[in-house]
């Protein structure tokens, strides 16, 4: 038994009654990391966000299993104890709560009343997380994302995903807006996450961030469904001839899912 | 037109309860002034809150003793929660009732005559300086009938006393315990910060009666001359049947700086007033306060800064949390007086709604009568922000456990200010009673 599987059937998503999502299907198994690439307004950010159970999302067809289990019907918070993870394009800043207090609470949602962790093994294993991450050992006392910049807010993301080691994490554009050096500690800290168990699924629109995280899978989304999967020398490809010829190869004029029509 | 009960005290027993104090005349006097004042003046008028119909009649007066506390290390249950019993301040007063049960401060201190001792030992070892202040430029006796009836029926409180240039590291704690649970207290609270002295002064207010109606009715008054700071931190934790009224003054001279952390946690009916007079240049002060409303309580809170000097900084920042059917004003006022120039005045009132039959109000104001100022104001009452919840939940914890987080956080700008640790740690545990 290596891992968890994530398996996305036919998935329709909307938001406000407009249809994002028109049927992804997508199986991401433990040890697997999958990319997914897309022009901007094709639906990769809506399918992360519906996986994890955002409140504006409906899904309204199709179905989103792990491990046999139906994640539709999970709450959000039981979606992640069951071994989820979304890294968020933009966190939350929760005022007055400390990251570690919160790392503390999070860690301790996963166990057993009586097996919380130690504060002296939590301290321990987040200072080993912070340095891995280049972060300053501040950021552990400074409240959950407030007044952080976008590459420390990236960067805390990927330090919950340490701390959390969740069975299947998605990465929702955890690229953008880092600069070369951030990029390769963030990259650095999900390549120690790889495991024959952890599943991955990293959405980008770059190719940049596949030349630090090597993917097993990449799939291209158009028009709020996967239209082309390959290995990694598909984004090879996307990345020195762009998007026109898998457009051109499948008879597509406009890639998005059309939001402002 | 509210008809008002007539209150069962008359100058006879007045004149005999000051005299079994063994006060001085001019006490009497005061009492006996404001008995007859008590019977014209008006109740105070909260703004937005009718308080026509609550209980400031019915209690019991009478001066009631509380049993000695031997030993820090013997405390009452009750009480053990508000202190680090390890390492206790070596500066404390516990009032149990109206009597004193407890009292020590610091030999150096001491030697130094900083006093901290209760208002009627105050009264006769130290008469022309309690005299000096009590009711007269921070809170006046005819300012309502409440006021009034203070003045007349006072029966416990301290005196807490820095000469010039004295500095006091370690926090002053007073505990003032009503344990008898008719037993009404019109606690009195006199701090006098002389020229270029600081102290850091934090009370607790503690009752249980549940089901027994009776009032508090307390006046603070805080004088900070010029240069001095005093940080005063407080937790009220009356229970449900405990009217309150709780007005906390203080007066600033020429860069002298007051600054109130107020954790107003009671259970009952409560108006509480904090207003600070900003009366010399450059002087400073802050007026945080936290509450929570819960059960079927109506709470109205007024903090005010009113600056005369010039250069002078105000900041209010007031956050509360509702739930069941509770319901709290807030009210925020920033003054500036004419002549009060490059003064700034800031203000924040949030309020966090966790029920839908709970209702609060957050009304900021400034009153400027002055051009040449800066000032500034923001509030709101809202839900709990679905995002936040979201983001919570989303890393596993549980939608009451993501809840609990939000409120502790919104509520840490003023619960972090409580100067003692073991006060904050104590004010954290009631706010988690209230919250859940």
């Amino acid at each position: 038994m290596s891992g968890s599987v994530l398996e996305i059937k036919n998935l329709h998503v909307s938001i406000e009654d407009k249809e994002i999502l028109k049927g992804v299907n997508l199986t991401i198994k433990g040890g697997e990391f999958h990319a997914i690439m897309g022009p901007n307004g094709t639906g990769k950010s809506t399918l992360a966000s519906a996986i994890m159970g955002h409140p504006k999302y409906e899904v309204t067809e199709g179905s989103i299993s792990l491990d046999g289990e139906d994640v539709l019907e999970m709450e959000v918070d039981e979606r992640a104890r069951a071994g989820l993870f979304l890294a968020m394009q933009y966190p939350s800043e929760i005022s007055g709560v400390t990251t570690s207090d919160f790392l503390r609470s999070a860690i301790n949602a996963r166990r057993e009343e009586g097996e919380e962790v130690s504060l002296m093994k939590f301290i321990k294993q987040l200072d080993k997380d912070l340095d891995f991450l280049e972060i300053d050992q501040n950021m552990a006392t400074r409240y959950l994302n407030e007044g952080f910049s976008g590459g420390e807010k990236k960067r805390n993301e990927i330090l919950q995903l340490m701390q959390l080691k969740p069975a299947i994490a998605i990465l929702d554009e955890i690229d953008s807006g880092l600069d070369i050096d951030a990029l390769k500690v963030v990259s650095n800290g999900i390549n120690k996450m790889r495991n024959d168990e952890f599943g991955c699924l990293i959405i980008t629109h770059y190719q940049r961030l596949l030349n630090y995280i090597t993917p097993d899978f990449v799939h291209v989304m158009m028009q709020g469904r996967v239209v082309k999967s390959g290995g990694p020398e598909l984004a090879k490809r996307l990345e020195e001839e762009g998007y026109e010829w898998i457009k051109e190869e499948l008879g597509i004029e406009d890639e998005t899912v059309e939001q402002n029509a | 037109m509210t008809v008002e009960t007539k209150l069962p005290f008359d100058k006879d027993y007045i004149n005999q309860y000051s005299q079994d104090r063994n006060e001085p005349q001019w006490m009497k006097s005061l009492r006996l002034n404001a008995l007859e004042l008590a019977d014209t003046l008006e109740m105070p008028k909260p703004d937005k809150t009718k308080i026509g119909n609550w209980n400031f009649n019915n209690f019991n007066h009478a001066y009631t003793e509380g049993d000695a506390i031997s030993s820090i290390k013997d405390l009452p249950a009750e009480l053990q929660s508000y202190f680090d019993e390890e390492n206790p301040t070596e500066n404390l007063l516990i009032q149990r009732n109206h009597s004193v049960a407890y009292n020590t401060l610091n030999e150096d201190l001491k030697n130094k005559g900083v006093i901290f001792t209760d208002i009627f030992t105050a009264m006769n070892d130290h008469n022309d300086l309690v005299e000096k202040y009590y009711m007269k430029d921070a809170v006046s006796v005819d300012q309502n009938r409440l006021t009034a009836l203070h003045a007349a029926l006072m029966n416990g409180g301290i005196f807490v006393y820095i000469p010039k240039n004295v500095q006091v590291e370690t926090p002053l704690q007073a505990i003032f315990w009503q344990e008898n649970p008719e037993t009404a207290l019109f606690n009195h609270v006199l701090v006098v910060a002389e020229e270029g002295s600081s102290l850091t002064y934090v009370e607790n207010y503690i009752s249980h009666n549940d089901e027994q109606q009776t009032v508090a009715n307390i006046v603070t008054e805080v004088f900070a001359h010029d240069n001095a700071q005093v940080a005063y931190g407080a937790v009220d934790n009356f229970a449900a049947g405990t009217t309150t009224y709780v007005n906390r003054r203080g007066v600033g001279q020429r860069d002298a700086k007051i600054n109130w952390a107020l954790g107003q946690m009671n259970d009952g009916n409560t108006v509480s007033e904090n207003i600070t007079y900003l009366l010399g240049d450059n002087a400073t002060s802050e007026a945080k306060a936290v509450s929570v409303g819960r059960g079927k309580q109506t709470q109205n809170f007024t903090a005010s800064i009113r600056q005369y000097g010039k250069q002078t900084d105000a900041y209010i920042l007031q956050r509360g949390v509702m739930k069941g059917s509770a319901t709290t004003i807030f009210n925020a006022i920033g003054k500036i007086e004419h002549g009060g120039t490059k003064s700034n005045s800031e203000q924040e009132s949030r309020v966090l709604m966790l029920s839908d039959k709970a209702r609060g109000d957050a009304n900021p104001i400034l009153l400027i009568d002055e051009d040449d100022v800066t000032a500034g104001h923001a509030a709101s009452v809202g839900r709990v922000d679905p995002l936040q919840m979201y983001y919570l939940m989303s890393r596993g914890l549980k939608q009451e456990e993501a809840e609990r987080l939000v409120i502790h956080g919104f509520l840490d700008p003023v619960v972090s200010q409580i100067p003692i640790e073991s006060v904050r740690k104590q004010l954290t545990q009631v706010i988690e009673r209230k919250v859940n």
